[in-house]
């Protein structure tokens, strides 16, 4: 079971949270000029990213908000958590998802 | 090929099994291939024997960065079945389990299939409206499906708890007969061995790190950590890998890969006759011929690639199955591990040309793809060979989730495998 920094309300286990997939995923601002392979990429498209992956979770049986971490896939070892609207924090040794 | 049979078999025994040499050939790569399959699992080493047993393309290789079956083959809990509800479903699960009646004779190789009989559990109203309706559309499209009540289920699993007092009481099921298990191991190996037979190269400890194209932005060559080889006909079969293999090439696809976990049990002698699954209340269960209680649990909530999941997962499948099997409470479990699976949207496949020339895909099998390893693998041969789908797998493009063409299992499906 991972430990996971909620930004609001410190570490807490995982079985308090929900897994909420990729983030900064941004709705296209003006649906009727969407193309079908634009509304694809939002929809169904994913990074699925094996490295650093920067993600939504929901601390649901806790605060209930939602917010945005960085973790690597191939350890699940978590790089770093922010509020949503927050910028992507720079990593120390300069990693980017 | 050093054909096998029970005459083999009693020669060996009495020379105190001395006699058996190596089933397929250890080779380097050649500078160039007619074809190659990215990936040696079940499905890209079927897919290798089919290009040369059925297409005549035996310049084949497969590509295998660790060793063959080291993947979600040699991983996963081994459930055959193709009561799918969509006719596409249907179509393509059932054109599987058709060549697992017959492989261990087509392969000269014991796969073990045991068609012991699927049983999935109802345990409220919905689940069985659920189960009802596919028994309809699955014997509506030839498929055999059957709905059993709870007393003919605990007859066709003695060790099944009906009682109505539990939790999630059993209100019926629907039973699968021609559905059941195989030897995970023994399907690799014996595609390799039959694909080598014919000449494909099998070749281990070879990571495809690049998708070279041409000017004209066609498949020209593979980068791997055993060298650049030439090829423009390339098909990737690497499950949880094949949005790494097919980014290398700049494709998108829509898949997330998630951890899957199993485990066993210590062996105990024959106890459970066939596969139950019970997909509310996530758990699975058949038995090895070995003994050990074979035990499935459902994915982890986060993509990752680490091969291991979180341990409460499988605590919640364990209560699940001491409820449905009193008699397993005290059972010891002996060994858990992960894979990672390659999960589409509409928790169907994907089998299909891509936009780039000369390279297709087979993935999106996500937690249920062994089932359909014969037939992916004759499948993902004929695209690659003729550069356009069977009409078995022709809806299961990657076009589909833009033009809405979605064969949405996930929607339809009480199960995940
Ligand atoms: C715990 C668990 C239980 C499951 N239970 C069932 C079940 O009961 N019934 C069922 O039908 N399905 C089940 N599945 C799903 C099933 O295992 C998969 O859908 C299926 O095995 C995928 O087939 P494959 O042979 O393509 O995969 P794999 O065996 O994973 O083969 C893919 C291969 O590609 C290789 N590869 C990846 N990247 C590269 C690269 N860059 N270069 C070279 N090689 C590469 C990998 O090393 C791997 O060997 C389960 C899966 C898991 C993990
Ligand atoms: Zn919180």
């Amino acid at each position: 079971m991972l430990l996971i920094q909620c930004p609001y309300c410190g570490p807490r286990p995982e079985l308090e949270f929900a897994y909420a997939g990729q983030a900064h995923v941004a709705r296209p601002a003006d649906p009727s000029a969407t193309t079908p392979d634009q509304w694809t990429e939002f929809l169904y498209l994913r990074n699925n990213t094996r490295g650093i992956h920067a993600e939504r979770w929901r601390h649901v049986r806790g605060c209930a908000r939602f917010f945005n971490a960085l973790r690597d896939t191939t350890t699940d070892h978590f790089l770093a958590t922010y509020r949503a609207g927050e910028p992507m924090p720079v990593l120390p040794m300069g990693q980017k998802p | 090929m050093r054909k096998f049979s029970g005459w083999t078999l009693l020669k060996e025994a009495f020379g105190g099994q001395q006699g058996w040499t190596p089933q397929w050939r250890r080779v380097a790569p050649q500078p160039e291939y007619d074809a190659i399959i990215i990936g040696g699992g079940g499905h890209g080493l079927a897919a290798a024997y089919y290009l040369a047993s059925e297409h005549g393309i035996t310049r084949t290789a497969v590509l295998e960065k660790g060793w063959i079956g080291g993947g979600n083959t040699g991983r996963n809990t081994t459930i055959i079945r193709s009561n799918y509800l969509f006719d596409e479903s249907a179509a393509l699960y059932d054109h599987a389990l058709k060549l697992w009646e017959g492989l261990s004779q087509v392969l000269n190789y014991n796969v073990m299939f045991s068609p012991r009989g699927v049983m999935m559990l109802a345990h409220t109203v919905h689940d069985v409206q659920v189960a009802k309706r596919h028994i309809h559309a699955n014997r509506g499209n030839g498929v055999d499906n059957e709905w059993l009540s709870p007393e003919e289920a605990k007859a066709y699993c003695p060790p099944l708890n009906i009682e109505r007092n539990i939790r999630y009481p059993v209100l019926g099921a629907a039973l699968q007969r021609r559905g059941g298990t195989a030897r995970h191991d023994a399907v690799a190996w014996g595609y390799a061995r039959a694909a080598d037979a014919l000449g494909v190269d099998i070749i281990e400890n070879c990571e495809v790190t690049g998708l070279v194209r041409d000017g004209s932005g066609a498949m020209e060559a593979v980068q791997t950590s055993r060298g650049l080889i030439r090829c423009r006909r390339v098909g990737v079969s690497a499950a949880g890998n094949t949005s790494v293999v097919l980014g290398l090439a700049g494709v998108r696809l829509p898949l997330e890969s998630f951890p899957l976990q199993a485990l066993v049990s210590e062996p105990v002698k024959p106890v459970v006759p066939c596969v139950v699954m019970s997909g509310s209340i996530h758990a699975y269960i058949s038995q090895s011929d070995k003994g050990e209680l074979v035990i499935g649990a459902g994915t982890d909530a986060y993509t990752s690639y680490t091969q291991r999941g979180a341990l409460h997962v499988n605590s919640h499948t364990l209560s699940a199955v001491c409820e449905l099997f009193p008699a397993f409470r005290r059972m010891r479990m002996l060994r858990n591990w992960g894979g990672i699976v390659d999960v589409t949207p509409d928790r169907s496949p994907i089998i299909a040309r891509t936009p780039v020339p000369g390279l297709y895909v087979n993935c999106g099998w996500g937690t249920g793809g062994f089932k359909a390893t014969p037939g992916s693998g004759h499948l993902l041969a004929w695209t690659m060979a003729r550069d356009e789908p069977h009409p078995i797998n022709a809806p299961f493009t990657i076009e589909r989730f833009r033009d809405g063409h979605l064969i949405d299992e996930a929607a339809a499906a009480a199960v995940a495998h």
